[in-house]
């Protein structure tokens, strides 16, 4: 089997444990969801109330029966009832994913604008001070927690600019881009610098490999402006591993972004698992975690 | 004592090395006790003071000495990566060995398993498992482990597939050896190399991650420091007393950029096929 077939076969594989992982777990956590959802108030409600709201969101059936349930849903796109947002599960998602997609791409085209060009040029300034100081850069790029560099840049703009990240309500893209992307310019430089410290590091590696090759000592023996050389006889081969791990840590900034929706207060894919979990919104954690491991 | 010299060779491994040397000698001040206070003491009347000669990071709101608890800090986030990363490694070696060593089934199992696990943000699995047992210092150990275990599975695995049909493993079958001496004289010490590369970059990410629990409220508990607790705490008084926030900000940075660097040369020394591969 090649290896496009042999994933495209161990991928359902992959998902059904995925799915099963995540079952079992939100199941163990202690207290039931009826509970949370009510609060104090749970405690006011009498048996017959509880058991059919336990019949309603299906938690009279054994886990099996349970399981067994929510997989025929999902076959037919039916992901269940969040229980606490009272709206389908898909519904939910499909609200708050955009952010989340929004901000993973701002944070990659902000990693790629600064990731690529830093790299190329600290590659054909190779051990150079300015390519050691690219590098150190980097270095401490990847060696920063997103919350970290996040609290730093509220704090660097609050005391410097005498301005606060706005917060708060959320202005959905196609309400006002304007506000929008002022609102996602702080999330999305977080998120983007610790990427765009490992697209640096790739860029300047994969670009050294590429200009000690035969065919761009050919291309500058033949007077090929040293310009030239790099942006159009090296960069297109260099970008491959760029490209491959930029795919790669794309599924991870879609994960990656709980703590920085968390610390910005945006209403989006982690935060919205992250509460789900504590809300023990089952339907809801299981829907988004299997969701979120499809698109990555 | 080869692997030290060639370690402070290193450009990136003498001043990861060092860092790294600078951070244990304060872990272990702070955990038997030699801090300049206190680091539960609460000076009530020298509440968020800025830092001076008598408090050299200031106090928290609640008077408490922040360098003193960065030390206790710093060593926290220790035990928890350390701990973690030894778990992951052991499970780690077992899983990754035995699957290279049995194949079809075992292997495939385990490696499938083991896709599952790597199929989760790392900070979601972590969540879900804290969830499930409950906040605290062992939880984010176990649950660290349980997320970086995957990694070094794959990292055993490989070469130990390759380990295996290597000519003096078969001498040694051919000699009777048992599995279990196979197992662990010829192929494990084998692989020490990359395991020791993975080990330091994986202390990293656990500090990384161990931050990210206890910034989120769910690794380290009050009135424990933690680095990433501190920030937490920091957090609505920044403006106020930003000595809460850059300390353990720069505390955090700093290690982990110590075990990156560190983790780096050892790449460079202990695999040379790598070498400047990722500089």
């Amino acid at each position: 089997m090649n290896y496009l077939t042999r994933r495209l076969v161990t991928f359902p594989v992959v998902m059904l444990g995925v799915s099963v992982l995540v079952f079992v777990s939100i199941r163990l956590v202690p207290g039931d969801a009826i509970t949370a959802m009510l609060g104090t108030e749970a405690g006011l409600l009498t048996p017959a109330q509880r058991a059919s709201l336990e019949t309603y969101f299906g938690m009279d059936q054994s886990w099996f029966g349970q399981y067994w349930h929510w997989l025929g849903g999902v076959l037919q796109g039916n992901l269940g009832i969040s229980v606490t947002y009272g709206r389908p599960v898909l519904d939910v998602i499909l609200r708050v994913f955009p952010l989340t997609l929004e901000l993973a791409l701002l944070s990659m085209i902000v990693a790629l604008a600064v990731g690529l060009p830093a790299g190329v040029y600290a590659a054909t300034h190779a051990e150079r001070p300015s390519d050691l100081i690219v590098r150190i850069v980097a270095m401490v790029g990847q060696s920063t927690p997103s919350f970290v560099v996040a609290l730093l840049a509220i704090y660097a703009l609050s005391v410097w600019f005498g301005v606060l990240p706005a917060m708060g309500t959320f202005t959905p893209l196609w309400e006002d881009p304007l506000k929008n992307l002022a609102q996602m310019i702080l999330p999305a430089l977080t998120l983007g610098f610790a990427f765009a410290a490992a697209v640096t590091r790739i860029s300047r590696s994969a670009m050294l490999d590429i200009l000690s090759d035969d065919y761009i000592r050919t291309a500058r023996a033949k007077g090929v402006p040293a310009r030239s050389v790099i942006w159009h006889h090296a960069l297109p081969n260099a970008l491959i591993p760029v490209v491959t791990v930029s795919g790669v840590e794309f599924g991870y900034l879609l994960g990656g972004a709980v703590i920085v929706e968390q610390v910005f207060a945006l209403p989006g894919l982690g935060r919205t698992v992250l509460d789900a979990i504590l809300q023990r919104d089952y339907a809801l954690v299981q829907g988004a975690c299997c969701s979120s491991r499809l698109i990555s | 004592m080869t692997l030290l010299r060639s370690i402070f060779a290193h450009p990136s491994g003498r001043i990861g090395g060092t860092i790294v040397a600078l951070y244990l000698i304060i872990a272990i001040m702070g955990l038997v006790g030699l801090t300049p206070h206190d680091p539960l003491m609460q000076f009530r009347i020298d509440r968020l003071h800025a830092p001076s000669a008598t408090y050299w990071m200031g106090t928290d709101l609640l008077g408490r000495d922040v360098a003193s608890r960065l030390m206790i800090g710093i060593a926290q986030s220790f035990i928890v990566s350390f701990a973690s990363v030894a778990l992951a490694t052991v499970l780690g070696i077992v899983l990754g060995l035995t699957a290279a060593w049995f194949g079809s089934y075992w292997d495939g199992t385990i490696m499938r398993a083991m896709d599952v696990l790597l199929a989760f943000p790392a900070i979601l699995l972590a969540l879900l498992i804290i969830t499930i047992v409950g906040p605290g210092t062992w939880t984010s150990v176990m649950a660290i482990a349980f997320v970086y275990t995957p990694i070094f599975t794959r990292v055993v695995r490989g070469p130990a597939l390759s380990l295996k049909t290597r000519e003096f493993v078969d001498a040694a079958r051919t000699f009777g050896s048992s599995r279990t001496y196979i197992l662990s004289r010829h192929m494990l010490l084998n692989l020490v190399a990359p395991l020791t590369v993975q080990v330091t970059l994986a202390l990293a990410w656990a500090l990384l991650t161990e931050a990210g629990l206890s910034f989120l409220g769910l690794g380290t508990q009050p009135p424990q420091a933690s680095l990433g607790l501190m920030l937490s705490e920091a957090r609505n008084l920044m403006e106020m007393a930003p000595w809460l926030l850059v300390f353990p900000a720069f505390a955090i940075m700093i290690g982990i950029l110590g075990f990156n660097l560190l983790g780096d040369a050892l790449r460079d020394i202990l695999d040379p096929r790598s070498r400047g591969a990722v500089a």
